[in-house]
């Protein structure tokens, strides 16, 4: 596939503050990610992992524009977008456990990921099926003009579904506060971006709805966050939707570390991304500029490790959901119906 | 408590009118509703007396009508998204099933989902395949759904204020065939719960379970055959999802006899779920097996010859009666 390049520069110059943010964000996801996929490959958890190591860039960048009012919607792979939203490692590794202390409270495990608190409108199992409720996050945005607005992530195969063309259309002939954000990883699963479309740039879709398609290098969590913020504040500003295209790369399988052992990438293609990893490049950056240094980057890998250690000992801790509670919370029982 | 004469489409309209007034969260969403007032007239004059914020007309794009219902309900709103056609839920379905059905369930109770949907099913009008069917057992099927029926102008008003009201996805099914008919309806606003069966005639030889329009007719059937000297029961359930089964077992057991009446097709239709029920929890008291009146396994026809040898009507319902009583 097409090397990515960086479109948007940096809008203003990175701060130490923002540096060590970024960073936070996606070692928290990265250690995550890799711990779950042990616990799972290892026979510790159950369940399908669909990890989000190599994409952290993208999560950070445009987390970091967003406030806990702005609503997202996300993935099957969506550890990243709820911890890069700021969700905590004690429930979320409890709801992989399957414990009622989880997000879920162990109902909905690694792909239904929740935190309303946190304005995560949780992920989804289905391809693209989050697209169409971020319209509805947004539309409520407009109408209470709260100021607030909605981003939902989505990869490069979820283009190719109808909810993403008549979400990006109703989202721009009504104006709506959405940011969509493509995380072209080059694959839908295990299916070439060459193989499920004829264009190199997904942004270029953008067009066809009447909205700005924007470019970014989903390595580069600074460039993600220069994207963000030019689509999030046209958002805020009441005028309507930007697509948003962040070429990045998964460096694990499409499902769990190893995956199904189908041969469907070139493995010097795999090593030519690692090679660009997003936690390395803000490093690299971080020093270079003298905003952060390597002690500091190692202070945050320390903190994030004792976080890991406890968040699977509470979860593994936790009590399990009693089966005789399995009918709760299929519907809300409602006072209101019988006004 | 003042009662006149509505239409069912005017007093399903009325509801809607006075839902939005009671409550600014409600909003309606969906394609011809607003300038047009939907193309069954369901929403005439609510963009006139609640703006185009709050009324306002779509693309032709039912996932993402769903969808936006879905994720505005999730942050409190109380939409109502329209489909036109109960056929084109089909379009919509990963949102109806996928998504507006299971937040509440997988997300731990964390989220609930307000949404309304409204559309209008039923055969009669020689629309054929695409603009006819009955599709109430496919969405009773999933858990988290909620399904009206309504039979009488009283009800389409009722339970189109009970659903909005309702903090779950709810889907209120008008028919097409009872869009002009009048019955009495009060003034005021109310609200029909949902799970709450109607005994719309009592009697002691059989007990007649029809739904949506089917009631009409069980109750022409029901004329019938008592100028004959045979007494029915009328349940009109009201709502597929949840199923009022006490009040159908209660009668059952008191009239020995059921039938079973629906515009959709018999196999897999929400009658054999009521079948199932009585004949698990009436069993002792049955005089014969309980007979299902429904549509045959095939698409609606198009020619009205075709389509009145489709739809159950009062004459069959009757003939299905009389059968009935003659088993021993």
């Amino acid at each position: 596939m097409a090397t990515p390049t960086d479109v948007v520069a940096e809008v203003a110059p990175a701060t130490r503050d923002l540096v060590l943010d970024l960073h936070r964000r996606m070692v928290r996801i990265r250690r995550f990610e890799e711990s779950s996929g042990k616990l799972v490959e290892t026979g510790q958890m159950p369940g399908f992992l669909h990890l989000y190591v190599g994409q952290e860039a993208v999560a950070a960048g445009v987390m970091s524009t967003l406030t806990d009012d702005d609503q997202i919607t996300s993935t099957h792979r969506g550890h990243g977008h709820a911890i890069a939203k700021g969700a905590e490692f004690r429930p979320m590794f409890a709801e992989l456990y399957g414990k009622t202390t989880g997000y879920c409270k162990g109902r909905g495990g690694s792909m239904h990921i929740v935190d309303t608190g946190r304005g995560m409108l949780g992920a989804n199992a289905i391809v693209g099926g989050g697209i169409p409720i971020a319209l509805g996050a947004g539309f409520a945005s407009q109408y209470r003009g709260d100021g607030s607005v909605a981003v939902s992530f989505f990869g490069d195969g979820a283009t190719n579904i109808g909810a993403f063309h008549e979400s990006a259309n109703m989202a721009a002939v009504w104006d709506l506060p959405v940011v969509f954000v493509c995380e072209n990883n080059g694959y839908a699963e295990f299916t070439s971006q060459e193989q499920h479309m004829r264009l190199t740039d997904i942004a270029d879709r953008a067009a066809a709805y009447g909205m700005p398609g924007i470019i970014c290098d989903g390595m580069d969590a600074l460039a993600v966050r220069a994207a963000a913020l030019e689509a999030v504040e046209r958002a805020r500003r009441g005028e309507g939707p930007t697509l948003i295209e962040a070429k990045t790369y998964r460096f694990f399988d499409h499902q769990g570390i190893k995956g199904m052992r189908i041969p469907y990438r070139d493995p010097a293609e795999v090593e030519a991304w690692k090679t660009r990893d997003a936690i390395r490049l803000i490093e690299a950056i971080g020093v270079e500029r003298g905003l952060a240094s390597p002690d500091d980057f190692a202070a945050i890998w320390a903190e994030v490790e004792d976080e890991i250690v406890d968040g699977i000992a509470y979860a593994q801790n936790s009590p399990d959901p009693d089966p005789a509670d399995i009918l709760d919370d299929v519907y809300t029982v409602s006072t209101e119906a019988q006004k | 408590m003042t009662t006149r004469e509505l239409t069912y489409v005017k007093a399903f309209n009325e509801g809607m009118f006075q839902v939005m007034a009671e409550d600014p969260d409600v909003f309606l969403i969906g394609e011809d509703v607003a300038g047009y007032g939907g193309v069954f007239h369901m929403f005439d004059g609510l963009l006139d007396a609640y703006g185009p914020k709050r009324v306002k007309d779509t693309p032709i794009a039912e996932q993402a009508i769903i969808g936006l219902g879905v994720g505005a309900a999730a942050r409190g709103l109380r939409p109502v998204c329209d489909l036109m056609f109960m056929d084109f839920i089909g379009v919509a379905m990963d949102q109806i099933f996928n998504q507006a059905a299971k937040m509440k369930y997988m997300f731990g109770g964390a989220v609930s989902v307000p949404l309304t949907i409204t559309t209008a099913g039923g055969a009669g009008m020689s629309a054929a395949a695409q603009h006819s069917q009955s599709l109430e057992a496919w969405l009773a099927h999933v858990p988290g759904l909620k399904v009206a029926m309504p039979a009488s102008a009283h009800d389409a008003k009722g339970l189109i204020v009970g659903a909005i009201r309702d903090d779950n996805p709810t889907i209120v099914v008008l028919n097409k065939r009872m869009l002009g008919m009048k019955g009495p309806v009060p003034e005021e606003l109310y609200s029909i719960p949902f799970g709450v069966a109607n005994v719309l005639r009592e009697g002691d030889d059989a007990t007649i379970v029809a739904i949506g329009r089917m009631v009409v007719e069980a109750q022409k059937a029901a004329d019938a055959l008592a100028a004959d000297g045979i007494h029915v029961e009328v349940i009109d359930p009201r709502t597929v999802q949840p199923l009022d089964t006490p009040t159908i077992v209660e009668s059952v057991r008191k009239t020995n006899r059921a039938l079973i009446v629906h515009e959709a097709v018999e196999f897999g239709g929400i009658g054999a779920e009521i079948s199932a029920q009585i004949t698990e929890h009436a069993f002792d008291y049955l005089d014969a097996p309980v007979a299902r009146l429904a549509a045959p396994f095939a698409p609606v026809p198009y020619a009205p010859i075709l389509e009145n040898a489709y739809v159950p009507d009062a004459a069959r319902i009757e003939a299905s009666v009389r059968r009935l009583l003659e088993r021993r």
